[in-house]
C-alpha cells in the first residue's frame, strides 16, 4: 500500500487515522499546500476569524466531547495568536494538537516573512512541541502528537511544519508509530500505597474528598460517586470538576476555595484527611497554603508525579491514573471492611451537613431592581435541568455559573479555569457545540469578555453552530471594579464598560444572530424560553444586571481559608 | 544547596533548550550544565549542578520533559565527579619556575606559556580546582574557565530518582 504523497496529504491521511473530523483553524502563506487538499479531506475546516478563537473552540470541543481537539494556523503572526489558547489548554490539561505552518526550511532563522520562533515561544506552554525537518517523519510525528495529547496528563501538543516540506513527497507506508522511550505514563497504583490509603481512610474521622479536574480528563466520574458512597465521603468539587460528582449528591458541598461554598471551604479547614484525586492545590482552593487544612493528612494521587508534593506534601502519594485507582481504592475498601458497613464518619457528616444548610449560596432578586446575574444563572439552570452544555468566560459571572449551575454529569461544564482567559466562552462553546451538534450549548459570558472574542458568533452564524449566549452585562470589567472596592478603597481604574457601546442587540443581529434584551426580572423566563425557540440561528441575550453585586462567599487574596467572608456585611 | 543531576536524554533538536527553558521557568538555579553524547547511540547525558534547597521538584519536573529518559540524584560520594579548568596565572619569567612547581603538585599541566602568565590545565575534583585556584590566589588569577562538572556512578551505588 505505498504511495507517493505530498506532506500536506500524508498530515491530513493521518489525522484521519486518528479520527479527526473537525479542525478549527484560519489559512495563511505557509499552510497553503495543506489547504488545498484540505479541500478533499473527510476533515470539516471550520474558518474561525482570530486564531485565538480557533485554539479556543478546539478546546471546547475536547472538554464537551472528551477527544483531542484540532486546530490549524499559519507561521508567523497566526501562531503567535494560538499562544493564549495553547497556554490555557495547558494551564487545564486539555488535549489539544495545533498544526501551524512555518517559513520554508532554508528561510529558517533569516527573520523571513513571517517567519517566528513558534517552537521556542510555544514550549513552555505545551505539554510538548516539534519543529518536522523531514517529511517522512509526519506520520509519526502526529501519531506522536496524539498520543502525548490524550494520554498521561494530557494537555495541548504543537506541530510546527514549514512550507516545503508540508509541500515535498514521501511514500506513504502506513500510518505512524510512537516511539518515546522515555514517556510512560502509569495506570495502576502501587498496591501498596492503595492499601495504605484505605487504611488511612479507615482511621480517619473528618475525611473529604477533594475531586479535582483530572476526574474529568480520565472519565472517572462513575467511579468517583461510587467510591464517595462506598466510603461515605462528603465531596467537594473544584471549579474544573464541577459536574465529575452530581451536584445532587447528598454529601456533596459544592465548590472549594476563594469563591467556594462556606460548608466546601470549611470541611477542608477542619478535614483530619484530605483524599485528593486529579487537583492540585491550586491557590484559589489553598488561599494562604500554610494555613490551608492544617488538621489534614493528604491522600493525593495524581496521573503527573510533579503535581504530589508540589505545594501540599502528601502522606500517601499515588501517581496513576484516576479511573484505575479509584477501581482498586474500591476494591481494597470493599476488602479491608470485609464486610461492615462503610465507615462511621456520621458525626463529620452530620457536622458538615449542617454547615450547607446553615450557609446556602444566597441572592436577593428584588421584583422591582435590576436584574441579578446569580437569579438569571440561576432560572436558566433550572430551565435547562442537565440537558444543556455551559461556558463561561472570566470574572464574577463565570463564579456565579460555577455556583449557581446545577451540575450533575461531567463534559457539560466548559470554562478557563488554570490560565484564566477572558474571551473563552463564545469560541469554547462553538467549538463544544461542533462536538455535540444534538446538545443545547449556552455559554454565560461577561460585557468585557465577550468584546475579547466575540467575532466567533459570525463562524457560528456561518458554519450552523446555534449557540446561545448570555452576556451579563453589568457594565463593567466587574471582578477587577470588585477588588478595586474591596481592597483599594473603592478607588475605580480602569474598569468602566458602561456607556451604553457597543449595542449588543444590533451587533448580536450583524454577526448573523438573533439578538435580545431582558432588563427586568420578571422578564427573565419567558426570555430564555424565547431563546430556546430559536433553533436555526446562534442567539445573544443581553442580559442588563446589576453593576454594582459582588460574588460572595469570598476569601481575600492570601488570606486563611478561615477567615472567609460570607457577605457584604461580614467585611467590616 | 548543590545537588548534582545527571540526566538521560534523547538526543533531539532542542532537548537543551527545553531542559534550560524548564529550569528558567519554574525558578530553579543552574549552577552548571554540561551535555555530551553516552555509549548509548540517540541518547545524550546532561550533568547538572543546581543550586536549591530541595530537589524533587526539579527531578520530577525533569521526567515530566518527553525526552527525558532518567534521571539520577547523586549523593555526595556516590558518584565520580570530574571538572575541567582552564585558568591563566601572572608569572613573568622569574617567577615562572615557582609557579610551575606549585602547579606540578595538582598534575596540572601548562598548556600555554605567555611573556607574563602561565596557562594551565587542571583536571579533577571539583575541591580540587578550588584548592589549586587558593593556592594560586596569591600570584594572581587574571582568567579562568571551567567545564562544569560530569559525574558517573560508581560502581551501582545509586539509584535512579523515582521516576513516573
Ligand atoms: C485576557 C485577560 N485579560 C485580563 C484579565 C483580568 N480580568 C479578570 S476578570 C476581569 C473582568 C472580566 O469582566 P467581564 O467579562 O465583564 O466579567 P464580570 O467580572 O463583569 O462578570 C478581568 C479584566 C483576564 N482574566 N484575562
Ligand atoms: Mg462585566
Amino acid at each position: 500500500m505505498s504511495e507517493q504523497l505530498t506532506g500536506a496529504q500524508a498530515l491530513l491521511r493521518s489525522l484521519e487515522l486518528e479520527g479527526v473530523e473537525v479542525a478549527f483553524g484560519v489559512p495563511g502563506g505557509a499552510v497553503l499546500p495543506l489547504y488545498d487538499p484540505l479541500l478533499d479531506s473527510s476533515i470539516r475546516h471550520v474558518l474561525a476569524r482570530h486564531e485565538q478563537g480557533a485554539g479556543h473552540m478546539a478546546s471546547g470541543y475536547a472538554h464537551a466531547s472528551g477527544k483531542v481537539g484540532v486546530t490549524i494556523a499559519t507561521s508567523g503572526p497566526g501562531a503567535t495568536n494560538l499562544v493564549t489558547p495553547l497556554a490555557d489548554a495547558y494551564a487545564d490539561s486539555i488535549p489539544v494538537v495545533a498544526i501551524t505552518g512555518q517559513v520554508a526550511s532554508s528561510s529558517i532563522g533569516y527573520d523571513a516573512f513571517q517567519e517566528a520562533h513558534t517552537w521556542g515561544i510555544t514550549a513552555p506552554c505545551t505539554k510538548h512541541n516539534y519543529l518536522v525537518t523531514d517529511v517522512n517523519d509526519i506520520p509519526d510525528v502526529v501519531r506522536e502528537a496524539f498520543h502525548l495529547a490524550a494520554t498521561g496528563r494530557q494537555g495541548p501538543v504543537l506541530v510546527d511544519i514549514p512550507k516545503d516540506v508540508l509541500a515535498a513527497t514521501m511514500t506513504w507506508t502506513g500510518g505512524g508509530t510512537v516511539n518515546l522511550p522515555g514517556y510512560k505514563p502509569r495506570s495502576e497504583g502501587h498496591h501498596k500505597q492503595i492499601s495504605a490509603a484505605v487504611k488511612l481512610l479507615l482511621e480517619s474521622e473528618r475525611p473529604v474528598f477533594y475531586a479535582g479536574g483530572g476526574l474529568v480528563r480520565a472519565e472517572a466520574s462513575q467511579e468517583a460517586l461510587a467510591f464517595a458512597k462506598a466510603a461515605n465521603l462528603p465531596v467537594v468539587t473544584t471549579l474544573m470538576a464541577r459536574g465529575v460528582i452530581p451536584d445532587s449528591y447528598e454529601k456533596h458541598l459544592g465548590m472549594p476555595g476563594m469563591h467556594g461554598t462556606y460548608a466546601a471551604t470549611m470541611s477542608l479547614q477542619k478535614a483530619d484527611l484530605l483524599v485528593t484525586i486529579g487537583a492540585r492545590f491550586d491557590d484559589r482552593v489553598t488561599g494562604k497554603v500554610s494555613a490551608f487544612a492544617p488538621y489534614a493528612k493528604v491522600i493525593h494521587v495524581d496521573i503527573d508525579p510533579a503535581e504530589i508534593g508540589k505545594v501540599r506534601n502528601a502522606e500517601v502519594p499515588i501517581v496513576g491514573h484516576a479511573r484505575a485507582v479509584l477501581s482498586q481504592l474500591i476494591a481494597e475498601l470493599a476488602k479491608q471492611l470485609d464486610g461492615e458497613p462503610a465507615p462511621k464518619n456520621q458525626p463529620w457528616i452530620d457536622t458538615v451537613l449542617g454547615w450547607r444548610h446553615d450557609n446556602p449560596l444566597v441572592y436577593d432578586q428584588r421584583p422591582d431592581g435590576p436584574i441579578l446575574q446569580q437569579y438569571f444563572i440561576d432560572e436558566l439552570s433550572r430551565q435547562m435541568g442537565d440537558t444543556a452544555i455551559v461556558c463561561a468566560g472570566v470574572g464574577q459571572h463565570q463564579m456565579w455559573t460555577s455556583q449557581f449551575w446545577r451540575f450533575e454529569r461531567p463534559n457539560a461544564w466548559v470554562n478557563s479555569g488554570g490560565l484564566g482567559t477572558m474571551g473563552y466562552a463564545v469560541p469554547a462553546a462553538v467549538g463544544a457545540q461542533a462536538a455535540m451538534p444534538d446538545t443545547t450549548v449556552w455559554a454565560i459570558d461577561g460585557d468585557g469578555c465577550f468584546q475579547m472574542t466575540s467575532q466567533e458568533l459570525i463562524t457560528a452564524a456561518i458554519e450552523g453552530f446555534p449557540v446561545k449566549i448570555a452576556i451579563m452585562n453589568n457594565g463593567a470589567l466587574g471582578m477587577v471594579k470588585q477588588w478595586q472596592n474591596l481592597f483599594y478603597d473603592g478607588r475605580l481604574s480602569g474598569v468602566d464598560l458602561s456607556g451604553g457601546l457597543p449595542d449588543f442587540v444590533m451587533l448580536a443581529e450583524a454577526m448573523g444572530c438573533v439578538g435580545m434584551r431582558v432588563d427586568n426580572p420578571a422578564d427573565v423566563p419567558a426570555i430564555i424560553e424565547k431563546a430556546m425557540s430559536v433553533t436555526d440561528k446562534p442567539v445573544v441575550i443581553e442580559v442588563v444586571c446589576d453593576p454594582e453585586e459582588m460574588v460572595f462567599p469570598m476569601v481575600p487574596a492570601g488570606g486563611s481559608n478561615d477567615d472567609v467572608v460570607l457577605n457584604k456585611d461580614g467585611l467590616k | 544547596m548543590n545537588h548534582l543531576i545527571s540526566v538521560l536524554v534523547e538526543n533531539k533538536p532542542g532537548v537543551l533548550a527545553r531542559v534550560a527553558t524548564m529550569f528558567a521557568r519554574r525558578g530553579f538555579n543552574i549552577h552548571s550544565l554540561t551535555v555530551g553524547p553516552t555509549a548509548e547511540e540517540g541518547m545524550s547525558r546532561m550533568t547538572v549542578v543546581a543550586d536549591t534547597p530541595e530537589v524533587e521538584q526539579i527531578t520530577k519536573q525533569l521526567y515530566k520533559l518527553v525526552h527525558t529518559v532518567k534521571v539520577t540524584e547523586f549523593e555526595p560520594g556516590q558518584a565520580v565527579v570530574r571538572e575541567l579548568m582552564l585558568v591563566k596565572i601572572n608569572a613573568d619569567p622569574k617567577r615562572r619556575s615557582e609557579v610551575l612547581n606549585a602547579a606540578s603538585v595538582f598534575d596540572a599541566s601548562a598548556v600555554d606559556i605567555g611573556s607574563s602568565s602561565l596557562t594551565f590545565q587542571v583536571t579533577g575534583t571539583p575541591e580540587m580546582l578550588a584548592d589549586f585556584l587558593e593556592m594560586m590566589r596569591p600570584y594572581g588569577v587574571s582568567a579562568l574557565v571551567k567545564s562544569g562538572r560530569i559525574a558517573l556512578a560508581k560502581n551501582s551505588k545509586t539509584k535512579a530518582a523515582a521516576g513516573p
